[in-house]
């Protein structure tokens, strides 16, 4: 059974660890402590005192607030329940002509923007690019994940969530 | 016909197979073992006995590629053998192309179900050959070999054994014909055919077979090297039972399954969150402009939706439910080759170790819908390169799971993709002159095994060397290659600058070619890979897609005069838009936007170029750190204009110190500019929503897209119900294509 300390996962989290040190973390058994210890290292960075129930992207993040479980940004913007795609509350750019493409793309390696687009989901309240998403045309928005929670700590980690306790 | 039954207790095959799919139907245990008993008792005598199977599997596939003579066998290991229950349920596996683990288990399945216990029998030294994708096979250049292994009356299991071929006598030359589009075209099928008795093949089969391809040799000691992988595990059966007895050997190879089974639920609870995930990738097939057939002409995206259900008792299920249709091109799948596709995903992402079996696959609920690419259900489709809809649709499946590993704090697990397994560039043609004049030769170079990677969450992408659908990324000695492709010499390799997924951290970057055809005649050449849309599911957490590829081949070119003046020709295509074909080759130079092509005819001093898949990036390219940018930079991954651009990075090269200065402060300022370009350019969701219901509403899409929403919302209720209902739109609304 694997065991890290804080400062490992801190720099595994900060991407700092070398290839020597990061290849027996993804070889080895799995640290069973992992989810709380970064979980506690996740909620010492952010600027805001909600609980976190769950990280749920590289900013994003479940979190407990007045009762209600919402999508929360490290910068502190608030996407509302989590049972909804954060995605539908984001800025979004969509780049869906051969100029808007060819601006990041070479000429030749970018879609065809008649059979695919790039839509671009920024934070409202920082502007971080949170996510990418290419399809075609009139394609809805995909919501990537809904966790259920209340199963993941009552069944899988035996505990109460936090904002049960 | 009266026979006796060679199942266990005088049972038939199918009685067995019914039973076992009953009772784990009703116990939810594989055979109802509720207890590994033996593994209970004796923990090291049960892990003794697997290993030693699996290493007897192992040293099959090491001494039996030796007999093969295909280069993609020989060099790269594209083979791998399995040990099946007598239902067809695998136990254990060697290394190598692990897609056939499963596909094998079908086609055995298939034999049963079809009583071929009755007729055609199944006896002691009964050899069986099997291709047919809709029997347990992904595509018909992939053969399979399969013999029965008895113990005095019962039959004990099978081994099972696959080497992928270069050629299987197709519309055209080649491993993945972009040409075939039913059947007919797929060359030759052997649809799970007894070849041989006595441990020997018919000589009737070897003089077909040797008639129904373009490469015989290969064909026959491919064919010898299967069936001898396949004589040794029975061999390695017979020493473990006289060394563990009949009763331990029973019981064992049930438990064993039964264990990864549990395995893989434990290894879900330990890495993943319950709850709902999903994913949407996408594959172009533009055969408009270049398909021969009238019906084959026609541009389709396949959509390609996934979901997946982690639930609670650490079991996943899994959907393909949205599908797209099936069409007159090689794409199609059927549910074997999904479930071998499947199989990669999880031995590679969630059970890699030493236990992998059909455990593991009794614990994921699949649905692939019948008359979707992903299940076509119609024999006579071709089913030749279904790698096409499969390759990227299974990206899906990675994304998701990475979902799950990010949030359970697994962040070096992450991964969002991998680049397409292409551009597959095949043919062949024949020498016209030198020392092989006459013969043929085969274009079938297996370079693709090696992808660009896509970022984790804590690093970048593999460059060049991640073999998601091959067992190696290392197409091994080139030389060899060459003996068997020398109409097609190579002129260069090098980095394919800006191929990369921009992200926090990139993905994997890879490498382009040019060829050109030499001393031949009758020269076909085609391939295949993405170009009209992005490859997958593209990026995660904010990174792009890799970028696209494209066509690009020069013909009735002045190469002769440049090499016999020793003047410069292209080594690349670094800048598409400011070409080096077009600088340094006089010549009909073509280049199209999309990638996969019908086969084409080329003469000697033509060139083509290829270029092999970058992988997915992750994490917004803005919070990329100055030094990796730099290095990229030095590297040749990116170009002065795309850092600035995607990257926000200013830097200038100095001469004196031959590398890139990266200027802090300019670069500050840039990426500021480049949130306030963010803000200006971007618009609320609701404003965006309204912009692109509209495209829906007014027809505005291109054929391609329309016939792809139109296929998906007949095929689909659940998936046309949620699409009406996100755009508003009335309950019988449909897209309609003319």
């Amino acid at each position: 059974m694997s065991k890290y300390d804080r400062k490992t996962l801190e720099r595994l989290i900060n991407g700092e660890l070398t290839w020597e040190e990061l290849k027996p973390i993804i070889s080895g058994p799995k640290d069973p402590d992992r989810f709380d210890k970064v979980l506690e290292i996740l909620q010492s960075r952010v600027p805001w005192k909600e609980k976190i129930l769950l990280p749920l992207h590289e900013h994003l993040y479940v979190v407990s607030k007045g009762g209600q479980r919402i999508v929360k940004c490290d910068c502190g913007y608030e996407f509302g329940d989590y049972r909804e795609n954060w995605k539908t509350k984001c800025r979004v750019r969509v780049r869906d002509t051969r100029e808007s493409i060819e601006e990041i793309y070479m000429k030749y390696m970018g879609s065809n923007p008649e059979w695919e687009e790039l839509r671009e989901y920024y934070c409202p309240g920082c502007l971080t690019l949170l996510d990418v998403e290419c399809a075609p045309p009139g394609y809805p928005t995909v919501f990537n994940f809904l966790p259920d929670i209340d199963t993941f700590y009552e069944k899988w980690l035996k505990k109460p969530p936090p904002d049960k306790k | 016909m009266s026979r006796r039954c060679i199942g266990w207790n005088k049972k038939s095959l199918k009685e067995m197979l019914e039973e076992s799919e009953r009772v784990f139907k009703e116990t939810g245990y594989y055979c109802g073992i509720d207890k590994l008993r033996l593994k209970e008792e004796d923990p090291f005598r049960y892990e003794r006995a697997y290993a030693g199977l699996r290493g007897a599997l192992v040293s099959a596939r090491e001494t039996a590629l030796h007999i093969a003579a295909s280069p993609i066998v020989r060099e790269i290991g594209e083979l791998c053998f399995a040990l099946y229950t007598p239902e067809g349920d695998s136990i254990v596996v060697s290394t190598g192309i692990l897609v056939h683990v499963h596909t094998m288990s079908e086609a055995i399945k298939f034999m049963i179900r079809e009583n071929y216990e009755e007729d055609p029998g199944i006896n002691p030294g009964d050899i069986f050959l099997n291709n047919d994708p809709q029997c347990g096979n992904v595509h018909t250049t992939d053969v399979q070999t399969l013999i029965p292994i008895f113990w005095k009356d019962e039959l004990i299991g099978w081994a099972g054994g696959v080497t992928h071929q270069v050629d299987t006598g197709g519309i055209v030359p080649g491993h993945d014909l972009t040409s075939a589009i039913q059947r007919f075209d797929d060359g030759v099928y052997y649809t799970c055919l007894k070849i041989g008795s006595n441990d020997k093949i018919w000589k009737d089969h070897l003089i077909n077979a040797r008639r129904s391809v373009r490469t015989p040799l290969y064909w026959e000691l491919d064919e010898k090297c299967r069936l001898a992988g396949d004589l040794m595990i029975r061999d390695a059966i017979y020493k473990f039972i006289e060394r563990e007895g009949i009763d331990y050997y029973k019981q064992f190879i049930r438990e064993a399954i039964e264990e990864t089974r549990r395995i893989f639920k434990e290894r879900v609870k330990e890495r993943l969150i319950p709850g709902r995930y999903r994913a949407a990738s996408f594959f172009d097939i533009p055969s408009k402009e270049t398909a021969w057939q009238p019906r084959a002409k026609v541009d389709k995206i396949s959509n390609e939706p996934i979901e997946i259900i982690v639930k609670e008792d650490g079991s996943i299920s899994l959907s393909f439910d949205g599908a797209s249709g099936p069409g007159a091109n090689p794409m199609n799948c059927d549910k074997g080759a999904m479930e071998g596709g499947q199989w990669v995903l999880l031995t590679q992402v969630l059970i890699y170790g030493d236990k992998v079996n059909d455990g593991a696959y009794l614990a994921v609920e699949t649905d692939y819908p019948l008359g979707t690419w992903s299940n076509a259900g119609d024999p006579y489709l071709s089913y030749q390169s279904p790698w096409g809809n499969l390759i990227p649709a299974y990206t899906g499946m990675m994304k998701c799971l990475s979902y799950g590993l990010f949030s359970r704090g697994y962040r070096e697990e992450v991964i969002p993709g991998y680049g397409f397994t292409g551009d597959a560039i095949q043919g062949g043609g024949v020498y016209s002159a030198g020392p092989l004049m006459g013969q043929r030769w085969a274009l079938s170079t297996f370079e693709i095994s090696g992808q660009g990677l896509g970022a984790s969450a804590v690093r970048d992408g593999l460059d060049w060397g991640y073999a998601m659908w091959n067992p190696e990324a290392d197409l091994g000695d080139v030389e060899t290659w060459e003996l068997f492709q020398g109409g097609i010499p190579y002129l260069s390799r090098r980095v394919k600058p800006n191929n990369a997924g921009y992200g926090k951290y990139r993905g994997g970057a890879n490498y382009e070619g040019v060829a050109m055809i030499a001393n031949s005649r009758d020269v076909d050449f085609f391939g295949a890979r993405e170009g009209m849309v992005f490859h997958g599911s593209g990026g995660m957490h904010g990174g792009y897609p890799q970028p696209t590829a494209y066509r690009l081949y020069a013909k009735k070119t002045n190469m002769k005069e440049i090499i016999e003046k020793q003047k410069d020709y292209p080594l690349g295509d670094p800048d598409p838009a400011n070409g080096e074909f077009e600088r340094l080759l006089k010549g009909e130079i073509t280049r199209k936007e999309y990638c996969t092509i019908y086969p084409i005819t080329l003469e000697n001093y033509d060139l083509i170029h290829y270029a092999l898949s970058g992988g997915p990036g992750y994490g917004d390219p803005l919070e990329r750190r100055l030094d990796l940018v730099k290095q990229d930079l030095n590297d040749g991954i990116y170009t002065k204009d795309i850092v600035y651009k995607v990257y926000g990075v200013v830097a200038n090269y100095d001469e004196q110190r031959g590398e890139w200065v990266v200027d802090e402060e300019a670069t500050r300022k840039r990426r500021e500019e480049i949130r306030r370009e963010r803000k200006e350019k971007s618009v609320p969701f609701n404003e965006y929503w309204e912009r692109e219901r509209k495209k829906i509403i007014e027809g505005k899409l291109c054929d391609a897209v329309k016939i792809m929403y139109s296929e998906s919302l007949r095929l689909s209720k659940r998936w046309a119900k949620e699409f009406r209902e996100f755009w508003r739109l009335p309950e019988d609304f449909m897209v309609e294509v003319k």
